[in-house]
């Protein structure tokens, strides 16, 4: 499965990525659009996205979202009545609104995040169990430690 | 054939605007009679009194008709609306629509709301409301084609199928050709049943994305269905373009997007443990009202029975064909409306077929199965599907049927009378058989469809039965059937029940638990109280286009630690939030509350200007207020011997059973017009039931033909 993952042992907090995300998405520098969410931690930082693990799938009422083959969980634009239903259920709270254009969105693992990180913080990584782990730099190191 | 190749009686073109702020602007006219389509406007002031959905429909129908009008005559009119938040998809809850005509059962106003996507699809068409009238000499079909701007009245060709279900899959084949289409499309119908009888259902459809099939959810009360059928209307069929999540154009799409994602996480974190709506629907309350005593049972002789558990709401939970999320609107995550996928039919014209049926909800279970002794589940599904299919009201059909039953076993009714129908309790096949001629205008059956109220006219009068006994136990107020609940032990819900607009159902009152589990209404001023306020509150739901469920069958427990749980202040002002985000009026919980009492009144008035709406109208059978049967008293004696010494001061040994059952009929009745006395006072009516002028003077409605109406009782 295809996913985001995070280092926090690697984040400097600047947020590049919560910018690159917004720009590629809705083309504005505006980290409230952005489907990635660092936080300043007590002793670091962390960050939240979407797993991928495909709980809101079956909570869309109009078939809107997709998860496909490399395991990503698309959000079909053009299908969706922007209900929020998948907002509320989601089970991490990383499925986000805009209120603009009345849709929900995710992240979709596109890496235009991983580029823009500069302190290589950010990866696109293959996962076969999926949990928050990704968000702690524990599937991180478990990758490594397996490479 | 397509739609195209339909005969068109009648044809208007429209500019298809859309909703501004909650509003199409413009309602809808189609004069099945004349054939003759129109629009009209809604201006400002339209929208400040009366608000939209039930409010919309009782303006139109009261402009529509005459003091003389009754529900078979042309000029009576069935209007439908949904309301300025109807069509929000963010707000589980948030796509009902509400109609409204003159009842074949009740002579008065009957509202009805339903699920489904014909209300917010007919806004999204370009149209607040849609008022039909006249009664058409030939069976047609209203078309209104919203992206086409294009309204069309269609002669309905013979081939059209005669019931629901049958009559979506004809609908689909020829007014929609991709799967798009049939997305974008609702319709209403009834069926054969809404032909012969007086308890005709309205079926509006949803289209199951999940399933690729049609769905329907229903306006069932007060023979709304009937007056469709009388008027030789076959389908209203809408269709809307493709919408987003900003259909209504709505004044803060942020405010509700917020309140609607938040309401949604509170569905998702409680709903699992509390009661259960995503998985079992609104039959979870099943077994709780029969833990409480409250689930009627034989004709609401009593309130459980041992059997409940074959019927219950784990029971329906295994039974759904579960694919969720099962909500009759986009974005309602509350998703009570299950359905049972690939039903073999066993009985009656469709015998064999494999079907959908949807539901059965709560009212359902307890109508058709234990208020008419029958456990058995499919059996229940049998009933669910036929009734919504023929068109007949789920909930009369089964208070009717139980009713029947009681005068059988009786005595009142014997099987010569019934054409060799044995009718006791728990007889399912009989029941099944008389549903069938109900939908055939044959037999027996042509006589139950007429109702309880019609019914007792008859064995009383053609029979010799008992007509005392029939009106204590003949479950009917206002000539419209209870809803399912027992309310013997609760004065308010009594009064929730008997002092309604438009007949005993519980949408606008519910407080059965305040009063008789909590103890929280231990006065008559705080009865009164509740019988103002929660039917005010219930009432705006009806005017916006909102479901009542999401208000409070899921509540996060935080909502005890506030000022006054019972009125769930958070999910109140979530709606104060919506509605101010969609019209962008900015409004407080009382102005709500003000909005409703406007329209409330109103309904109560037009009730007097056709004849009813008077104190005597408001009386209920004994049998909702107290044990009628020495059987009834007995299989509860120990509760009424000890409300005999707590109530009256009398010593239950010293008294025979007839003269204990005699003692707590004169006590509760008294205590019902104690009650009637408290409940009056409280929304400003005369000890009549007459809103006074001063009352409708505050409201803003005393317009010269309204008060002309009540001066007529004053």
């Amino acid at each position: 499965m295809k996913v985001l993952a995070f280092n926090p042992d690697l984040c400097d907090g600047a947020r590049g990525c919560e910018i690159a995300c917004a720009e590629t998405w809705f083309h504005v520098a505006a980290p409230h659009k952005s489907s990635i969410r660092i936080q300043a931690l007590e002793d670091g930082f962390g960050a939240e996205f979407c797993i991928q693990c495909g709980a809101c799938v079956p909570v869309c009422p109009v078939n809107a979202l997709v998860q496909v083959k490399n395991g990503v969980v698309h959000l079909r634009k053009q299908s969706c009545v922007g209900c929020m239903a998948c907002v509320g259920f989601c089970p991490y709270e990383v499925m986000h609104y805009d209120t603009d254009q009345a849709i929900a969105f995710k992240c979709v693992a596109c890496g235009q995040c991983v580029q823009a990180c500069p302190t290589g913080a950010l990866a696109i990584i293959e996962a076969d169990d999926v949990s928050t782990d990704l968000w702690n730099g524990r599937e991180w190191r478990h990758l490594q430690e397996n490479i | 054939m397509t739609s195209h190749q339909l005969l068109v009686l009648a044809e208007f073109s429209y500019d298809v605007r859309q909703p501004e702020r909650g509003y199409a602007g413009q309602t809808l006219y189609v004069n099945v009679g004349e054939t003759r389509i129109a629009a009209k406007s809604v201006d400002e002031t339209m929208k400040r009194t009366f608000i939209g959905g039930r409010g919309f429909d009782l303006w139109l129908l009261w402009q529509g008709v005459q003091d003389t009008t009754r529900w078979s005559d042309p000029e009576n009119e069935i209007v439908i609306s949904s309301g300025p938040c109807g069509g929000t998809t963010q707000y589980p809850g948030s796509g009902k629509s509400i109609a409204a005509t003159i009842s074949p059962l009740t002579d008065i106003v009957i509202d009805s709301n339903a699920g489904g996507h014909f209300g917010p699809y007919l806004k999204f068409a370009g149209w607040d409301a849609i008022e039909i009238q006249g009664n058409a000499s030939g069976d047609v079909i209203i078309f209104v084609n919203g992206p086409a701007g294009k309204v069309q009245l269609l002669a309905a060709p013979e081939d059209c199928p005669p019931d629901t279900h049958q009559l979506g899959a004809w609908v689909n084949e020829r007014f929609a050709e991709t799967e798009e289409d049939r997305q974008l499309m609702a319709f209403l119908s009834t069926g054969r049943g809404a032909e012969h009888t007086y308890m005709g259902c309205l079926n509006f459809s949803l289209y199951d994305r999940k399933r690729k099939d049609l769905r329907y959810k229903q306006a069932g009360r007060g023979g709304i269905g009937t007056v469709f059928r009388h008027k030789r209307v076959k389908a209203v069929v809408v269709r809307t373009c493709s919408f987003g999540g900003d259909a209504n154009q709505p004044a803060d799409l942020e405010r509700i997007i917020e309140t609607g994602a938040a309401m949604h996480r509170e569905v998702a974190r409680w709903d699992a443990v509390q009661n259960r709506m995503r998985h079992r629907g609104t039959a979870y309350l099943v077994q709780i009202m029969d833990d409480y005593d409250l689930l009627p049972v034989k004709n609401f002789q009593y309130g459980s029975h041992p059997d409940t558990a074959r019927i219950n709401g784990e029971v329906w939970e295994k039974t759904y064909t579960q694919n969720l999320p099962d909500g009759c609107w986009y974005g309602c995550t509350v998703a009570c409306a299950h359905a049972v996928d690939d039903y073999r039919v066993r009985t009656g014209p469709y015998a064999g077929s494999c079907v959908i049926v949807d539901g059965p909800e709560y009212e359902t279970v307890a109508g058709v199965g234990s208020n008419c002794g029958i456990f058995d589940p499919t059996v229940i599904l049998e009933i669910n599907f036929y009734c919504d299919t023929y068109g007949i009201d789920t909930i009369s059909f089964g208070t009717t049927m139980a009713f029947v039953m009681e005068c059988y076993e009786a005595g009142m009714l014997t099987a010569e009378q019934t054409g060799g129908l044995q009718l006791n309790f728990g007889n399912a096949e009989g029941a099944l058989e008389v549903l069938h001629q109900m939908a055939r205008g044959e037999g027996f059956g042509r006589l139950v469809g007429k109702g309880i109220q019609r019914m007792k006219d008859y064995f009383a009068t053609h029979f010799g039965a008992d007509r005392a006994f029939l009106d204590e136990i003949g479950m009917e107020a206002k000539g419209l059937e209870y809803s399912e609940y027992v309310t013997k032990e609760s004065l308010a819900q009594q009064g929730g029940y008997g002092l309604t607009n438009k007949g005993p159902q519980h949408d606008e009152a519910w407080l059965i638990f305040m009063d008789q589990v909590n103890n929280q209404l231990p006065t008559f001023a705080d009865k009164a109280e509740a019988l103002h306020y929660f039917p005010m509150w219930r009432t705006w739901f009806g005017l916006c286009g909102f479901c009542k469920l999401p208000w409070n069958d899921v509540v996060d427990p935080k909502n005890a630690e506030s000022d006054d749980p019972t009125k769930i202040p958070h999910h109140v002002e979530n709606y104060v939030r919506i509605f101010s985000g969609v019209t962008g009026r900015e409004v407080t919980a009382d102005d709500l509350i003000r909005m409703s009492e406007r329209v409330y009144n109103f309904q109560r008035v037009f009730n007097l200007r056709l004849g009813k709406g008077l104190r005597a109208h408001d009386a209920i059978p004994y049998r909702s207020a107290g044990p009628v049967t020495p059987a009834e008293y007995q299989s509860r004696q120990a509760r009424y011997d000890q409300q005999i010494v707590e109530w009256l001061d009398l010593d239950p040994t010293e008294m025979s059973l007839e003269q204990k059952l005699t003692a707590h009929r004169c006590h509760r009745m008294a205590q019902y017009e104690q009650l009637i006395d408290a409940v009056y006072a409280r929304r400003g009516w005369t000890s009549k039931g007459v809103p006074t002028p001063e009352t409708l003077r505050s409201l803003g409605i005393d317009y010269p033909d309204v008060l002309a109406v009540v001066e007529r009782h004053l």
